[in-house]
């Protein structure tokens, strides 16, 4: 009795299974809806999904499914052949790697967004230094930022303490967060003093306050590059939503979200 | 070889070290308190040792987080009275370790010492032996191979631990930084000859481990079994 129940149920799985496979088919050989695959950076999710709403009313024939994640492990999946239309990254770097490999249209590529570093400190703090270069490492205990080597914001934190002479000073009170937005816990939860993380993470953080923006000089330029993958079965469309990001209405939401 | 610095290895070491010790005692311990009481609600405590084997490690993370955090509820009685901070220090590596390892230590020492028969006990006892002493040349004993397979699979957890360690230890390169942390970091920024390095230094430390473990214990056997024949 068990067993034929077991093996129903494996063939309720496995049907319905099927069933999903077919109506994906469907959705995307019918003539009149694309899809398209976005691959962006982390730090843009909040601002993309509420773009997405804006973009799928105005254009309803295409639809927008996103896969966030870090710029340098989205390209390399981009790389490994991922079913991306769009690439938008956080830094030069991973789209100058992926250029180089005539994985995107280079036609295509435009810098539609900049951001700034912001050194942060959780709301209730009561002081703090007024700028980076007030930073007394002799005052704090932590301070938290991206793991330079394999976080973009880290390695912009890195150019910065170097640029105003803390980066020696610091060793051994620096907490290298994964990505940026552990880098924004640690300070939001009180566990680092301070913290630095992107101007947009940190305008869409309520338990955290700026306490200084990091000198454009300081720092390498801190872009998000976005481009239309090469392999793409639909370059139009994909063109369509990289031009309504940098456009009027792209500008504005990312302007909200803290991005210049 | 790119690396250099070898804090990795021995942080690795005294981390694994100090939470196998407390595993082991504090596995042993409530494994033998509980193993042959039957009472309203052991399953619920026995669910909740167990928790953090099925949990994944964000979610202990999460909780340590809390749990230990300066703003935490002991992290700020820690830091008021003792001036002792968890988060962000090596013994936060300990403490998750320890979480995370109990699990598999409490288990196998329950396993062994239900398996031990409370007649040999009984018997010890009507001949007027203390409890601690049935204990040590009884329970102990017979339970011994249940025991070592706790230690050797808490060691073994211990010296892995990487998510929970991550969120509450932090990476503080020549503080925090565990051989797992070390490794993870390497691969992320594409240094693979130093994640190379990490992978065959844990690969040796586990083997060796293991290998001693083994050997130490048949050894150990041996003795118990000499002593009994006596």
């Amino acid at each position: 009795m068990r067993k034929t129940l077991m093996i129903l149920c494996f063939c309720c799985i496995a049907f319905l299974g099927g069933c999903n496979k077919e109506t994906e088919g469907n959705t995307t050989s019918s003539s009149d809806q694309y899809e398209i695959m976005i691959s962006a950076a982390a730090s843009l999710t909040d601002a993309l999904t509420e773009l997405q709403k804006t973009f799928e009313t105005e254009h309803p024939d295409i639809q927008l499914s996103f896969n966030f994640g870090s710029s340098g492990k989205l390209a390399t999946q981009i790389e490994q052949g991922a079913p991306a239309d769009v690439f938008l990254s956080a830094s030069e770097q991973d789209m100058d790697r992926l250029e180089e490999g005539n994985l995107i249209d280079q036609n295509s590529r435009i810098d539609f967004a900049k951001n700034t570093l912001a050194l942060i400190a959780a709301q209730n703090r009561e002081s703090g230094p007024k700028s980076f270069e007030a930073i007394d490492p002799s005052k704090l205990q932590h301070l938290a930022i991206g793991e330079p080597d394999s976080v973009p914001a880290g390695r912009y934190s890195k150019q910065v303490l170097e640029e105003v002479g803390l980066w020696e000073p610091l060793q051994g009170k620096l907490v290298l967060g994964s990505d940026v937005r552990q880098v924004l816990t640690h300070v939001e939860m009180g566990n680092a003093d301070f913290g630095m993380v992107y101007s947009s993470d940190a305008a869409i953080s309520e338990k955290v306050k700026v306490l200084a923006i990091a000198d454009d000089n300081w720092h390498s330029p801190i872009v998000y590059p976005g481009a239309v993958v090469e392999k793409t079965k639909h370059p139009d469309k994909a063109q369509v939503f990289l031009e309504f990001l940098a456009g009027e209405e792209g500008k504005t939401v990312l302007h909200k979200y803290g991005f210049h | 070889m790119g690396s250099g610095d070898y804090t990795p290895l021995f942080l690795s070491l005294k981390v694994a070290a100090i939470s196998t010790t407390i595993v082991f005692i504090a596995g042993i311990f409530f494994a033998h308190l509980l193993a042959k009481r039957q009472f309203f609600g052991k399953s619920v405590i026995e669910s909740i040792f167990l928790l953090p084997l099925v949990l994944p490690p964000t979610v202990v993370g999460f909780g340590l987080l809390l749990l230990f955090g300066k703003n935490g509820w002991l992290g700020k009685w820690l830091l008021e009275w003792f001036d002792v901070q968890i988060v962000f220090s090596w013994i936060g590596a300990v403490i998750a370790s320890v979480v995370v390892s109990f699990p598999l230590m409490y288990q196998s020492s329950a396993a062994a010492f239900e398996h031990v028969d409370i007649r040999l006990e009984n018997a010890a006892r009507t001949m007027g032996a203390s409890n601690w002493r049935v204990f040590w040349t009884i329970a102990f004993p017979l339970a011994w191979p249940g025991l070592l397979a706790g230690l050797v699979l808490s060691f073994a957890r211990g010296l892995g631990e990487f998510g929970a360690t991550l969120m509450l230890a932090g990476y503080i390169p020549g503080k925090t930084d565990t051989i797992p942390m070390a490794i993870y970091f390497a691969v992320e920024s594409g240094h693979m000859e130093k994640a190379a390095f990490w992978v065959v230094i844990i690969v040796a430390l586990g083997f060796s481990a293991i290998t001693w473990l083994n050997w130490w214990s048949k050894r150990n056997m041996r003795r118990f079994a000499n002593e009994k024949g006596r």
